[in-house]
């Protein structure tokens, strides 16, 4: 089997298997370095990781890209991102269909009054995440009982940021601003202020 | 009312072009793009309501692949069928095809550039607080009892405090939402009952 094919199968398997998107990729790609070690090593990977991070869009398809064209370039980056996005695609296609049809049905609505709440809390609960990776910037834990790298010193700087966009946010005239007016002016603060 | 072909393709379009841009400014991946989804698909185009996103959101986060792709596939197929749910879903792949495949071809150090580190930590903090303010709005437009509060809050100290799985956390939420919230009228008419 050519390569090429045999890298879209293994992008295919990691969209079919990986759930809970962005990093649920990584263990996948990690396994496909084993098992190919001539495709891409482990330094590789820490790089992708680091660029997938540092770039827009949803890191499973900044992962699937790079590799796509570290390995054929275009062709291959176009078709490693499509193969990764696939299987979710028609799943998800099929399931929208679904809904569709039973939206109106009692148990379903009565899944979905209990479904937002979770989903509110889920949502805080990534904000939360998110929100110590950027006033900690050591911090690597996972959870805050497990505080190994908060050693690292907490960043007054993000704090101030945060504090004015949390305000701004709430500010009549401000409020509604587009969120990508606010995502440019804090990478330029970002770079002027040198956080 | 069914939409002609042509009005599906041109609709499809427009999301195309909705989406791209959320692609190309959503950092961290995931929830990440929150406050841009409500931005342009509730504010901007009424394509769904706060609470169908949250819907979305907890089926993206069990069904497999990437929530970000999945919820574009998703509101992609409810408003222009097939064609708006490739075009949606390519719209929020294309930023990363082009950036992604520039960076790996010229600047495989980007990762490691000063200001790129710096530009990073900025956007981080703010996206951190329009995340907040995303559920803070979220919140006011679903969460009406007692009941529904107090999952959302058990929800994050879960997940926040002892790394619960989220899946687990939306299955929880399917099974007291089957078992309690059955009996309720508020939601608007159920002439099945």
């Amino acid at each position: 089997m050519s390569t090429l094919l045999l890298l879209c199968l293994n992008f295919f398997k990691t969209g079919l298997l990986a759930v809970g998107g962005g990093l649920a990729t990584l263990p996948f790609i990690t396994d496909m370095s084993n098992a190919h070690p001539d495709w891409f090593t482990k330094a590789d990977i820490a790089n992708m990781v680091a660029v997938s991070e540092s770039t827009p869009g949803p890191i499973g398809i900044n992962m699937a890209t790079y590799v796509g064209y570290h390995m054929f370039s275009i062709p291959g980056a176009i078709l490693t991102t499509v193969s990764l996005v696939l299987p979710s695609f028609i799943i998800i296609v099929i399931l929208a269909g679904i809904m569709d049809k039973y939206s109106e049905n009692r148990i379903v609505k009565a899944v979905f009054a209990g479904l937002r709440p979770a989903a509110i809390g889920l949502i805080a609960a990534a904000g939360f995440s998110v929100f110590l990776i950027a006033l900690f910037p050591g911090y690597s834990g996972s959870t805050v009982f497990d505080m190994s790298g908060i050693t690292a010193l907490f960043s007054r700087k993000s704090l101030v940021l945060f504090a004015l966009v949390m305000v701004a946010t709430q500010l009549p005239k401000l409020k509604d601003l587009h969120p990508v007016a606010y995502i440019a002016i804090a990478a330029v603060v970002g770079i002027v202020f040198r956080f | 009312m069914q939409k002609t072909l042509a009005e599906r393709w041109k609709l499809a379009l427009k999301m195309y072009v909705s989406f791209f841009q959320i692609g190309l400014f959503t950092f961290g991946g995931g929830y990440a793009m929150l406050p841009m989804l409500e931005k342009e698909c509730v504010d901007k185009h009424a394509w769904t309501t706060r609470e169908e996103l949250l819907d979305i959101f907890a089926l993206a986060q069990c069904t497999p692949g990437i929530i970000a792709v999945n919820t574009a596939t998703f509101l992609g197929k409810k408003q222009a069928g097939l064609p708006g749910a490739v075009l949606a879903t390519l719209g929020v792949v294309s930023p990363s095809l082009v950036i992604i495949s520039l960076i790996a071809a010229l600047l495989k150090n980007f990762a490691d550039l000063e200001p790129v580190q710096h530009a990073l930590a900025g956007v981080r903090a703010a996206v951190t607080a329009l995340i907040f303010a995303s559920v803070w709005k979220m919140a006011k437009s679903s969460l009406k009892d007692p009941l529904s509060i107090a999952m959302a809050v058990i929800a994050f100290i879960l997940v926040a405090l002892f790394g619960t799985s989220p899946v687990a956390i939306v299955f929880a939420g399917a099974l007291i939402g089957f078992l309690f919230f059955g009996g309720r009228k508020k939601t608007g008419k159920e002439d099945d009952a």
